[in-house]
């Protein structure tokens, strides 16, 4: 447990001592922002977020990606990995404690988005529930996008590889549950199918989640998410660490 | 404390180390030649369990390095090729990440870092970022890692590589300070180092073990310098 949490430390840490972390934060917070005020936030004339939680979905196939792909690709690419890997830690240990790490610096992320709460509860009064339902949705769905860029980050040593391979596996995730994909896709697939599409997107799940509903197929849905990808993450890189 | 049976490992066509077997005691200092791609750094890497070998195994103060892979890092302390650590950190904060993953706490953490940083002279760039450093400190903040938990197995990669004259001579007598009650593994590819710290030398070339002796006798019995010695090994045996 104690090498977890050295490397949870560690990880959490680089990203503050290096500028990742301050462009990461400005860019987000202002595209969140920004992107939350251009869908009409006020013509909509109603005290909740939802403006605000919509553009997360999109935003996130960017940002996430962009958060994870040093994760294990820099590592690999300066060699750290070799004293890691020497040092008494399993593979799993430092795979969990890398991503729980880039999962909390999201996470502060959201926290850092507070002023968007607050204004909506200045404004008029919102249905807290439903803002902390949000907040929990997009919290889980970072870990889901952030589990693919962990992936990804694992199979390329290359940084921009990783992250365009995982932008467009977000992507793919995110759109299938569009209803432009899904009315596409049912011109010539049959129903089941269709259906089976949007139940494996993103998009489906973080809808129902922000509707304030906290149902067992959605919460489960981004735990096997995470737990699959980051099970994949453990393997493929027990078998690549050293090449 | 170290014994290796049959280790092989390749990649791809290529096979980096061909069965090798040897022991070493306690007291001994074994000095790991051969010429570049012979297969040391490979050898070394397996038994720091940073690679899997294909076949064969090694036990590394009784821990098997297959079954008990942490257990041989935890007892281990290794120094890979060219140092590898994480450049945005601070030498001081790189420690105590290494303390943190080998639980060294609290007082016994004082007492080993009071220990290690004048041993490998790296107080005056405590507080400075790895990626600041020159070669030979970087090499140096890469011993005092692999030295921090006070290990009985030591595995250096070729320690003094880049370093300038008076940072090898430190770092050789480092190594002899240590030798009595340690059991040292060093790669090199530079003679003088040899007879300078090992008491047993093994030369490879292609991953095959050529010779185990000491250097002095393998002088006493080509009648040359270990430089001519290891020439003649390595281009004629292999052939």
């Amino acid at each position: 447990m104690h090498s977890f949490w050295a490397v949870f430390k560690r990880e959490l840490k680089s990203y503050f001592t290096t500028p990742i972390a301050y462009v990461f934060l400005v860019i987000f917070l202002f595209f969140s922002g920004y992107l939350t005020f251009k869908q009409g936030f006020f013509e909509m004339r109603q005290a909740d977020m939802r403006a605000f939680f919509m553009n997360l979905p999109l935003l996130f196939v960017f940002m996430v990606p962009s958060a994870a792909m040093r994760l294990w690709a820099e590592e690999r690419r300066v060699g750290s990995i070799e004293l890691l890997f020497t040092l008494p830690i399993t593979v799993t240990q430092a795979v969990l404690g890398k991503f729980f790490a880039a999962w909390l610096f999201l996470a502060i992320a959201l926290v850092l988005t507070f002023p968007m709460p607050i204004t909506v509860c200045y404004l008029g009064n919102p249905d807290i529930g439903l803002i902390i339902t949000g907040y929990l949705g997009s919290l889980l769905m970072a870990g889901g996008f952030l589990a693919i860029g962990c992936f990804f980050s694992v199979v390329s040593k290359n940084q921009v590889i990783s992250f365009v391979l995982s932008v467009v596996a977000c992507a793919v995730l995110v759109f299938a549950g569009r209803p432009t994909t899904l009315n596409y896709l049912s011109t010539f697939f049959p129903a089941g199918f269709v259906s089976a599409i949007e139940t494996m997107s993103f998009q489906t799940h973080f809808e129902s989640i922000q509707k304030g509903v906290l149902e067992f197929k959605d919460l489960s849905y981004f735990v096997l998410l995470i737990v699959g990808w980051i099970a994949a993450s453990s393997i493929v890189l027990d078998e690549r660490k050293a090449s | 404390m170290i014994s290796v049976k049959e280790l092989r490992r390749s990649f791809g066509p290529i096979v980096a180390v061909d069965g090798i077997s040897f022991d070493v005691e306690k007291g001994q200092v074994l000095g790991l030649l051969g010429p570049n791609g012979a297969g040391k750094t490979t050898a070394m890497r397996m038994l720091a369990c940073f690679l899997k070998p294909d076949s064969g195994t090694a036990t590394i103060c009784g821990q098997d390095i297959l079954k008990n892979p942490v257990e041989v890092r935890r007892t281990l302390g290794y120094l890979a090729e060219n140092s590898p650590a994480y450049n945005e950190m601070t030498v001081g904060s790189f420690l105590d990440f290494v303390c943190d993953v080998r639980q060294i706490k609290g007082g016994d953490r004082k007492k080993a870092l009071d220990r290690v940083v004048p041993m490998c002279s790296v107080e005056s760039v405590y507080h400075q970022t790895i990626e600041t450093l020159s070669k030979g400190y970087r090499r140096r903040v890469g011993l005092a890692q692999a030295l921090i938990h006070d290990p009985d197995v030591l595995i250096l990669d070729e320690p003094t590589d880049g370093l300038d004259p008076n940072q090898k001579h430190e770092v050789r007598e480092l190594i002899n300070s240590m030798a009595k009650d340690k059991c040292i593994i060093v790669s090199t590819h530079i003679l003088e180092e040899v007879e300078a710290v090992c008491s047993r030398t093994i030369i490879i070339s292609r991953g095959r073990i050529l010779v185990d002796s000491t250097p002095k006798e393998l002088k006493e019995e080509y009648k040359c310098s270990l430089d001519e010695v290891f020439r003649k090994i390595t281009k004629t045996k292999v052939a």
